[in-house]
């Protein structure tokens, strides 16, 4: 094999080739990044995870990076929390049991578009009756709007973007926007900037009740990926669908091609009834469309993406490749040193193995690298077809979310284009090298 | 039918071998068969060398292909010190098979070029059981210093394609010789040689089979290299013996049309030979497939005698004792 590195030190000199090795190894680190970051199980639950672990993110949203265009000022999510900020609040004690309190969480909301949504989170700790809260929201001019009052719960969600009333009273408005206009009449509304603030005050009716709040101001933006309609953040799923294509389309095509090469082998060296079976099974598999076989097994059996492996290694193994190597072994398999080979006594294994495969090596060493990216695509349009692994986060399955919920239609582009993007990479790094590759270790193609 | 005259135990004796390859139609229907060896006899001595000659097609590699055990015989059969080979009979095999070495033709591709010398030259012996590296290597450091290939150190991890032509065979020569064969079929070792080297390999070829008693089949299209090498030649046409004899005798004295023609054809750089048109018969060597009946040469011979030739085929005329030719101008038809 040492002619093999001999060779692969020429790809220096193949620009196409060093661009494809250095996407290929930005992918590689990016994916021992995801693995290290995020742990195999916290991205499952992640990924999994509905309104309870994502709460706090606004819905479909772009990256943080659009801030970065002219002209573009999106507002980023705030958090404001009483229990973090324990100052805010101020309690009376009026009798026994009653105690007043007033929480007054103001904020600075300069940004030139409003959020995409408002909620409120109080939680309170009782025994028996529950706290009674009154809230009201004040603007920068020092106009104040009533919310809402009422008895609170241990954990009750007010969901201000969707309170009814508070949009009548706001000429109409979506009160995320009638909150922060400067004027309800303008059109469209524009934002009015300095302190808000958000006051609550209540009763609790225990000695030792307590109560807490918080507000979410959802932004604009989130993220190095955005969110999506579940407000997962994206950049879960780019991550770790790196380290799972990469591998997918390595382990796919390690598998096939060794198997491949090794049955062609077997084949042309056994010949008879060894190679009649491989060609007719290689003919009747070549027959049938791989992508109805997966979309198959996929509905009556499993989306399991190791059910896939298995099936896609097989598929591919009796694909058009076995007749490739064939041709390349029946070659190989009159050429003088194989016939000495047979003189000194080397059994049939052994010529299979050390006399014809190494020499099929260098040959199909591009093959393989180029199979790669069709592997890692035909994952992906497994999961557009909602054939995807039902647990793991890829890229595929973004795209599969993003087509469901009609990304392009809404405008959602960052949604479709970031995972199209880094498909597109993975394509283009391998198919770079293997290009290169093919030119330096195929004799055919040299001089050319 | 022996030939063996007392000079020496008989090593190999080729008795009626006949190798035929079946033609077929349609991948099952027989149409025939193509005649490739065809009742060949000799006997072999224990350290001698024979020549093979005869013009492309005539059978010669197959005749090799035939003792190396590598092709099947159809009929005859091939005697090996007191054994008859059977080519499945795995264990006599492979124990032939370190009996026997072979050089081919072209040396670059008789080496497999993803192996180091190091490694081609261990395979046979991996394969035949040595199993201890420092005898592996003792034996591949003689190897390569007998044939000239020094230091021996820097040629061992070196790939076929970084050695010159000549080198290349020297290394497929200590291949065929790292078991201490007893017999190596060398099937046109020199042919796609440059000419200054092929006398060097042919004299390093003779060295050995002197030094170490090896019996050698030598096999060449080239009467002018046999003078280098052997003891005796076997005149081949048609896939069968017609002449055979000791070289001075055969060079000095051919008996066969053929060999006659074949003398005649042999160039030998002398400046007047720019003007002289050599008398070749005409003609094509016979197919295999559909060889002519009675002597095989009677369609290119200048003397053939009609309704003898064409009818019946030569039997083998003893001409002295080591003197054979298969020609009815020497004997009686009736």
């Amino acid at each position: 094999m040492h002619a093999l590195k001999r060779r692969l030190n020429e790809l220096k000199e193949y620009p196409s080739a060093v661009v494809g090795l250095i996407i290929i190894g930005l992918l590689i680190v990016l994916s021992i990044y995801a693995v290290i970051s995020i742990p195999y199980a916290e991205a499952v639950r992640l990924w999994r995870g509905g309104e309870g672990v994502w709460i706090e993110n606004p819905r479909n949203v772009p990256p943080a990076l659009v801030n970065m265009l002219p002209g573009v000022d999106r507002p980023e999510t705030m958090i404001l929390s009483s229990q973090d900020q324990p100052e805010l609040k101020e309690r009376e004690q009026i009798s026994e049991d009653v105690t007043e309190f007033v929480i007054s969480m103001p904020f600075t909301y300069e940004y030139g578009e409003f959020p995409r949504e408002l909620s409120a989170f109080f939680s309170a700790d009782y025994e028996d009756t529950r706290p009674f809260i009154e809230v009201s929201w004040i603007k920068p001019d020092g106009e104040e709007i009533e919310l809402m009052d009422g008895n609170v719960t241990d954990r009750t969600s007010y969901r201000i973007s969707q309170d009814r009333g508070l949009q009548r009273s706001l000429d109409g408005l979506r009160p995320q926007i009638g909150l922060f206009a400067r004027d309800l009449e303008a059109d469209p509304p524009q934002v009015q900037t300095g302190e808000y603030e958000l006051r609550i005050s209540g009763y609790l009716f225990e000695e030792d009740a307590s109560f807490s709040a918080e507000l979410i101001n959802y932004g604009q933006v989130h993220g190095l990926a955005g969110t999506d309609h579940r407000r997962r953040d994206i950049s879960i799923a780019l991550l770790w669908g790196t380290p799972i294509a990469l591998s997918f389309g390595f382990l796919a095509a390690v598998g096939s091609t060794i198997i491949t090469m090794v049955l062609a082998a077997v084949g042309v060296w056994y010949s008879r009834w060894v190679d009649g079976i491989i060609q007719k099974l290689t003919e009747v598999s070549l027959i049938l469309n791989p992508l109805v076989v997966l979309v198959m097994v996929g509905t009556l059996y499993s989306r399991s993406i190791w059910v896939m492996l298995g099936v896609i290694i097989v598929l591919n193994i009796f694909s058009g490749a076995i007749k490739i190597y064939r041709s390349l072994f029946m070659q190989i398999k009159q050429a003088p040193y194989v016939e000495a080979a047979r003189s000194y006594g080397a059994r049939n294994l052994r010529i299979v193995f050390r006399y014809l495969i190494p020499r099929a090596v260098p040959v199909l060493v591009p093959q393989f690298v180029t199979l790669i990216p069709a592997l890692v695509f035909l994952e992906a349009t497994l999961a557009l077809l909602g054939l995807g692994d039902p647990v793991l986060p890829t890229w595929g399955k973004v795209l599969e979310d993003a087509q469901a919920n009609g990304a392009l239609y809404l405008g959602y582009y960052y949604w479709v284009l970031s995972p199209s993007i880094l498909l597109i990479l993975t394509g283009l790094g391998f198919s770079m090298l293997g290009f290169a590759l093919d030119r330096i270790l195929n004799p055919r193609l040299r001089g050319m | 039918m022996t030939e063996n005259n007392g000079l020496g135990p008989s090593l190999l004796r080729v008795q009626d071998l006949e190798t035929f390859f079946t033609l077929r139609k349609w991948g099952f229907l027989r149409v025939g068969e193509v005649r490739a060896v065809d009742g060949v006899n000799f006997d072999l001595r224990e350290g001698e060398a024979v020549s093979i000659v005869g013009e492309s097609g005539c059978g010669k590699s197959t005749l090799a292909k035939t003792i190396l055990g590598l092709q099947q015989p159809t009929g005859g059969s091939v005697h090996f010190g007191d054994q008859v080979l059977d080519t499945s009979d795995r264990r006599q095999m492979d124990w032939y098979r370190a009996q026997v070495g072979y050089i081919q033709q072209d040396p670059y591709g008789a080496l497999p070029p993803f192996m180091t010398v190091r490694r081609i030259l261990e395979e046979p012996m991996i394969i035949n059981g040595v199993k201890s590296s420092s005898e592996r290597w003792q034996r591949m450091e003689k190897a390569l210093t007998e044939l000239k290939m020094t230091p021996v150190e820097e040629f061992l991890h070196k790939f076929p394609h970084q050695l010159s032509g000549g080198q290349q065979q020297r290394v497929v020569i200590a291949r065929a010789k790292i078991l201490d064969p007893q017999l190596i079929v060398s099937d046109e070792p020199v042919s796609m040689l440059d000419p200054s080297v092929r006398v060097e390999i042919l004299e390093l070829l003779r060295l050995l089979q002197r030094d170490y008693h090896v019996a050698v089949v030598y096999i060449t299209h080239d009467l002018s290299t046999v003078r280098y090498f052997s003891e005796r030649i076997f005149v081949m046409y048609g896939g069968q013996l017609i002449e055979k004899g000791l070289v001075e005798e055969i060079l000095r004295n051919a008996k066969h049309p053929y060999t006659m023609a074949l003398l005649e054809a042999i160039s030998d750089p002398d400046p007047e030979n720019v003007n002289t048109f050599k008398k070749v018969p005409g003609g094509e060597p016979p197919s295999l497939a559909n060889p002519p009946a009675g002597c095989r040469f009677h369609p290119r011979c200048p003397y053939r005698i009609d309704g003898t030739c064409d009818q019946k085929p030569p039997p083998e005329f003893t001409m002295t004792e080591q003197h054979r030719v298969s020609c009815w101008l020497y004997g009686d038809a009736s």
